[in-house]
């Protein structure tokens, strides 16, 4: 494959959609899927079918468009989206393509939630058919990876990501660039590359999105990545529960070797490198950088003590590269338009976009993605729509059971790596779940504990035992039986877990706890002194 | 092991000074030198894991609390192995493994003999201040020689990295998630049925409490015999 033959496959595959004059595209994603689209889409299949080739007209599947609490979402070649399609919609659909558009369905575009959104690593989700490698060639695929091979060594490559600022996507935010140069700096005989595609925050979906929407990009990413730190072979973590993703990064990868872009002397080059999956069996604790690793060499998972760090001493001993799926994800445009032109988005400190999965009580779930520095206001009220029933605003949960939970007194702050941390929480993979008056602060603290209790791989004391007493002292609080005795033994145990625990799970677990004593005290303090919940969840059935 | 290449560092720990070769730990230059940290799941002979987190100790310029068993020496570092901060964790750690399963020392055979009980005392606790759990512990008495009592087990791993490290057996692992892991033999068949032990006893022996023992011991009884421990370690390390 030259750049010359790359293109060729872009342009017969634009030439063959030219001949289409109309494309219907039906969301093909998890959320979509989860309501009916498959039915969606046969159905306009077996219609087109029917009419025949008077229709001018071709059924695409493609990746997610975002908007997943109206799905089954369904668009068309001029930009118009329906909203909640079935099945007995298909004939009005098509019929619509040459009458106009169906007004009942119609989704309006000219939103917030649209309009605010910056696409870069979603950029062919809902777009391109992610089954089909030639329409991701078509979309500029695989040119930042040949434009790497043939016009740029493996230091400009850390230079330009160096250069852009991109942070790591998975939830700590190391600086990406600096991983990548301390990965080709080490020493070892072999390096690996390897992608944690093990997310498992709750109401997190964005990697399983990018991967069943846009598989092509993620493995552009690691194969841009290999070739910097020089490695030879990958691994892909993903969780058993995406089979959809499975399936089509199997598909992806198959095509990619197919068209000799994947494997030995890619592109006729010495570089080579092959990828494998392999399936994590449900802990969230693998997801750590250590443990994943341990899991991939066929242990138990559990975390190690670093350092050392898998860039050092990570699969098999060897020098390891480990990125989450959206970070590889940003890697083909990054090399594509250079490190200045993605350091130009954002904020100083925090370049680029994010994207977040927002959930809870808003208008709009679904997936979104935005400029760093946005502020969780724009996130809540105009992306989200504001909260439905006319009920009130009262936390906004980043990060997952190891981020905090932040109340409207934080609306304006930025969205960006530092600004979550001071205010004790954390960016995370991308989760944000929003929550009204109807949601007990201690009872969403005493979920996520929770949560962390029965993920902890239970290594080390502090973790495995701390979580269950604070869960447990948790549970007192919610059943309105506790002392402020118990608060204090609670902020004792958050202090002893946070500090001492081995892994990040364990030193983040107390994270949920601090953030509500800190900006909900109060409903603590109702809980213990007037045995009473403000949001009326917890205490019933116990009086 | 000594290599050709090591360097030689020097590190101040509690305010004295110390050299050490690159590839030791800090536990390994405080051992060398009399000074006490405290840990159950660390046992000279057996590689590290980190999990007990009680040798955690202070590093000047730093706020993480690294263990010190798996964190090597620096040049220039400055450790503190005794604060008041690092007294309170240590404490809260070995309470909490009191409250986790049930530890009785009245009628435990290691009662006198148990590292336990006598981390307890070297750290001044009196009393547990976090409930206990009082869990339905079992016991597996199907060996012909060895009992394991669940009930006093405290997860250090030393008889699943000795049988696997030592003995090459690998009859021990763990199961289980969080506060439910538990040490199986084999796939969590009886230890009786196991067809990988060789019964030499090992795992028994590096039992820090009365989870392990021979049968036959009463109360207070139980005294564990550790010397094969350095003397294997010798004896194949010059050999290898």
């Amino acid at each position: 494959m030259t750049p010359e033959e790359l293109e060729q496959i872009a342009n017969d595959e634009r030439e063959a959609q030219a001949g289409i004059p109309q494309k219907v595209k039906v969301c093909v994603a998890a959320g979509c899927l989860s309501c009916q689209s498959q039915a969606v889409k046969e159905a306009l299949d077996k219609e087109v079918t029917r009419r025949g080739p008077v229709a001018h007209c071709k059924i695409k599947g493609v990746g997610c468009m975002g908007l997943c609490a109206e799905g089954p979402l369904v668009s068309t070649s001029d930009g118009t989206l329906y909203k909640r399609v079935a099945a007995s919609d298909a004939v009005a659909l098509l019929d619509g393509l040459e009458q106009g558009p169906v007004e009942r369905l119609l989704c309006p575009t000219d939103v917030p939630f649209f309009q605010r959104q910056q696409k870069i690593v979603l950029e062919n989700s809902g777009v391109i058919d992610p089954e089909r490698i030639e329409e991701y060639i078509a979309a500029s695929g695989y040119r930042a990876l040949l434009h790497a091979l043939t016009e740029m060594t493996p230091v400009e490559v850390i230079a330009e990501i160096v250069k852009s600022g991109l942070r790591g996507r998975g939830g700590a935010g190391y600086p990406t660039g600096l991983k990548w140069s301390t990965v080709s700096k080490a020493v070892g005989t072999q390096k690996y590359v390897i992608c944690n595609a093990d997310e498992g925050d709750p109401g997190a979906f964005m990697d399983r999105s990018v991967l069943e929407s846009d598989p092509h990009r993620v493995l552009e990413g690691m194969l841009v990545a290999a070739y910097a730190v020089g490695a030879s072979e990958g691994y892909i973590y993903v969780r058993a529960e995406y089979p959809l993703a499975i399936k089509r990064l199997k598909i992806a990868i198959r095509q990619a070797e197919k068209l000799g872009l994947l494997g030995s002397n890619i592109c006729g080059t010495h570089f080579s490198f092959r990828v494998e999956l392999r399936l994590g069996a449900g802990a969230f604790v693998c997801g750590e950088e250590t443990a994943l690793i341990a899991s991939i060499e066929g242990k138990r998972g559990t975390p190690r003590p670093r350092p050392p760090y898998p860039a050092i001493e990570g699969l098999l001993g060897q020098p390891t590269l480990i990125n989450n799926v959206e970070t590889f994800a940003n890697i083909p445009p990054i090399v594509r338009n250079g490190g200045d032109w993605y350091a130009a988005i954002g904020t100083e400190k925090s370049k680029g976009t994010k994207v977040f999965a927002l959930a809870g009580r808003v208008q709009n779930t679904g997936l979104v993605e935005v400029p760093m520095g946005i502020t969780l206001r724009e996130m809540v009220f105009e992306i989200g729509g504001g909260i439905p029933e006319g009920r009130q605003f009262k936390a906004v949960q980043t990060g997952g059971p190891s981020g905090g939970c932040l109340p409207a007194e934080c609306l304006d702050m930025p969205v960006d790596y530092e600004s979550l941390a001071r205010a004790g929480s954390i960016m995370g993979s991308g989760g944000m779940i929003v929550m009204d008056e109807s949601s007990c602060m201690v009872d969403v603290a005493k979920y996520f504990m929770d949560f962390c209790m029965t993920e902890s791989c239970g290594k080390c004391i502090p973790c495995r035992v701390g979580t269950y007493q604070m869960h447990r002292l948790l549970d007192t609080i919610t059943k309105l039986h506790a002392t402020p005795q118990d608060v204090a033994l609670l902020e004792e145990l958050c202090d002893l877990v946070k500090n001492t625990s081995l892994c990040g799970l364990g030193q983040s677990a107390p994270n949920p706890v601090l953030s509500t004593l800190r900006y909900f005290a109060d409903e603590y303090k109702g809980h213990i002194e007037r045995n009473r919940c403000v949001a009326g969840v917890c205490g019933k059935g116990t009086e | 092991m000594m290599t050709a290449t090591a360097n030689v560092k020097t590190l101040k720990i509690d305010g004295r000074d110390f050299s050490a070769r690159e590839d030791e730990t800090i536990l390994d230059v405080a051992r060398e030198n009399d000074i006490f940290i405290p840990r159950l799941c660390e046992l000279e002979g057996l590689s590290t894991v980190g999990a007990c987190r009680l040798c955690i100790v202070e590093v000047k310029g730093s706020n993480r609390l690294p263990a010190s068993c798996v964190t090597r020496v620096e040049e220039g570092m400055e450790v503190t192995t005794t604060s008041e901060r690092l007294q309170r964790y240590r404490k809260g750690i070995v309470e909490l493994l009191f409250t986790e399963r049930n530890h009785i020392c009245s009628v435990c055979v290691s009662n006198g003999h148990c590292e336990l009980q006598t981390m307890a005392q070297k750290l001044d606790i009196t009393h547990i201040h976090y409930p206990y759990r009082f869990p339905q512990a079992p016991v597996d008495a199907s060996h012909d020689r060895f009992v394991i009592d669940h009930n006093r087990c405290i997860l250090c791993t030393r008889c699943v990295r000795v049988c696997e490290e030592i003995e090459g057996a690998h009859t021990w692992d763990v199961m289980g998630r969080g506060i439910d892991c538990q040490v199986i033999t084999d796939l969590n068949q009886p230890w009786g049925s196991s067809d990988t032990c060789t019964g030499c006893g090992k795992c028994v022996q590096v039992c820090p409490t009365g989870a392990l023992f021979e049968k036959g011991r009463s109360v207070a009884e139980m005294e564990k015999r550790r010397d094969f421990l350095p003397y294997l370690q010798l004896m194949r390390g010059e050999h290898e």
